[in-house]
């Protein structure tokens, strides 16, 4: 995979962390999969994390604390774990992390339609934001908008260009309100994304005010 | 407690002991691990916002994974800490969304960019160690922040009254002279 769109060093660094919301870690841990230059980066932001470990001021178990995990190492509970399979591939275009999420290949989901061209399936995640596979037609674009947090986009099928460039299958879009944009679907097939964000999107032109609370972004 | 009356390693060493003990599952190196890095991983947990009960709880089913896991540990890829640090962050993870699994483990035979000797890893953790003493308040506060207080972006921003693409840049900065570190040991 020919990857040219990465994470942000400040996003990389909250999913080492473990604070970046679930949907947006389930975006930065779908796109690793893939990239080997930000697994480097991811590592050394955990090795970040380790180091801080070390330097914590030790705060004391209960004084049998040992005793009680010696006794269940004699028990199941004690008994070396298997690795984690890896989950059975569902779809070429659906990175591991996120077919745990999918359990069907892309075609197979129960898509939406939001406005002729463009339909959209929700992953329901809870929290701050929101998760949501994108799927736009060749030729069409979202409504110009800026954001109010942070949002993220990763590209599984398809591409699409905006203001900052080309973004293909792999690369990811690493945004936030500095930033306001137009995608638009410019291959022969349907771009599909996946899309966190961590607060909603803000329209910017009078379509795009028309098209929010059908969007719901 | 008699048993691990042996003095215990300097920094540098606890990957091997936690290496050798994927191997022997010996006690006693057990032992060693559990008294310096079970009330490391209790604070961590205290400090992500747990009850101390829950902590305690949360600490010790951590420490039961280092038993239940020591054998994937492998020391040319991550050091001890790390290693039980990533544990413990993603045990906490799934128990604040007691929902699916965010982070998984890698294959074994996944190609890994990012080989390097056990040795490295030790020198890199003190360097890195002292690293993080040398950054600005600026941004070591941002990142004990989300390292710590289990903080997003945002949060941070609310939490300290700046500006979101700040604390953004922020944590660039001090990621950028943290990684300055590897530069160095290579
Ligand atoms: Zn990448
Ligand atoms: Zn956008």
């Amino acid at each position: 995979m020919n990857i040219r769109h990465h994470l942000d060093d400040a996003t990389l660094l909250v999913y080492a962390a473990g604070s970046l919301s679930e949907g947006m870690s389930l975006l930065v841990a779908s796109h690793i999969d893939r990239c080997a230059h930000c697994q480097v980066r991811v590592r050394q932001a955990e090795a970040v994390g380790g180091a801080l470990l070390e330097e914590l001021t030790p705060v004391a178990l209960a004084p049998d604390a040992l005793d009680q995990v010696l006794a269940l190492l004699e028990t199941d509970a004690g008994v070396p774990q298997a690795r984690t399979p890896r989950p059975a591939v569902l779809d070429a275009d659906i990175p591991a992390p996120l077919a745990q999420y999918l359990k069907k290949p892309l075609d197979e989901l129960d898509w939406r339609t939001l406005v002729p061209g463009v339909r959209q399936l929700d992953l329901r995640l809870g929290g701050p934001g929101a998760t949501r596979l994108l799927r736009i037609a060749p030729g069409l674009s979202v409504p110009h908008h800026s954001h109010r947090g942070n949002e993220l986009t990763l590209i599984l099928r398809g591409s699409y260009s905006d203001e900052l460039g080309r973004f293909q299958a792999g690369d990811v879009a690493d945004l936030d309100e500095q930033i306001s944009h137009q995608p638009i679907s410019d291959s022969g097939e349907d771009c599909i994304c996946l899309i966190a964000t961590d607060a909603p999107l803000r329209f910017s032109g009078l379509m795009g005010r028309l098209v929010q609370p059908f969007i719901g972004l | 407690m008699s048993l691990f009356k042996q003095a215990p390693p300097v920094k540098e060493e606890w990957s091997a002991c936690l290496a050798a003990l994927g191997q022997s599952r010996d006690k006693a190196e057990y032992g060693r691990l559990f008294e310096h890095f079970a009330p490391r991983v209790k604070a961590y947990i205290i400090r992500l916002g747990m009850t101390p009960a829950n902590a305690e709880e949360l600490a010790q089913e951590a420490l039961l994974s280092v038993w239940r896991k020591a054998h994937m540990f492998d020391p040319a890829k991550a050091n001890a800490s790390t290693w039980i640090f990533r544990l413990a962050r993603n045990l906490c993870i799934d128990r604040l969304r007691r929902e699916k699994i965010q982070f998984y483990e890698l294959d074994v035979d996944e190609p890994d960019p990012d080989e390097q000797h056990a040795g490295e890893h030790a020198v890199l953790a003190t360097r890195m160690a002292e690293s993080i003493r040398t950054l600005p308040e600026a941004q070591a506060q941002v990142l004990y922040l989300s390292y710590y207080e289990g903080r997003s972006h945002s949060e941070i921003a609310q939490a300290i009254g700046i500006p979101l693409g700040s604390v953004k840049s922020r944590l660039r900065l001090g990621f950028e002279k943290l990684k300055q570190v590897w530069g160095e040991s290579s």
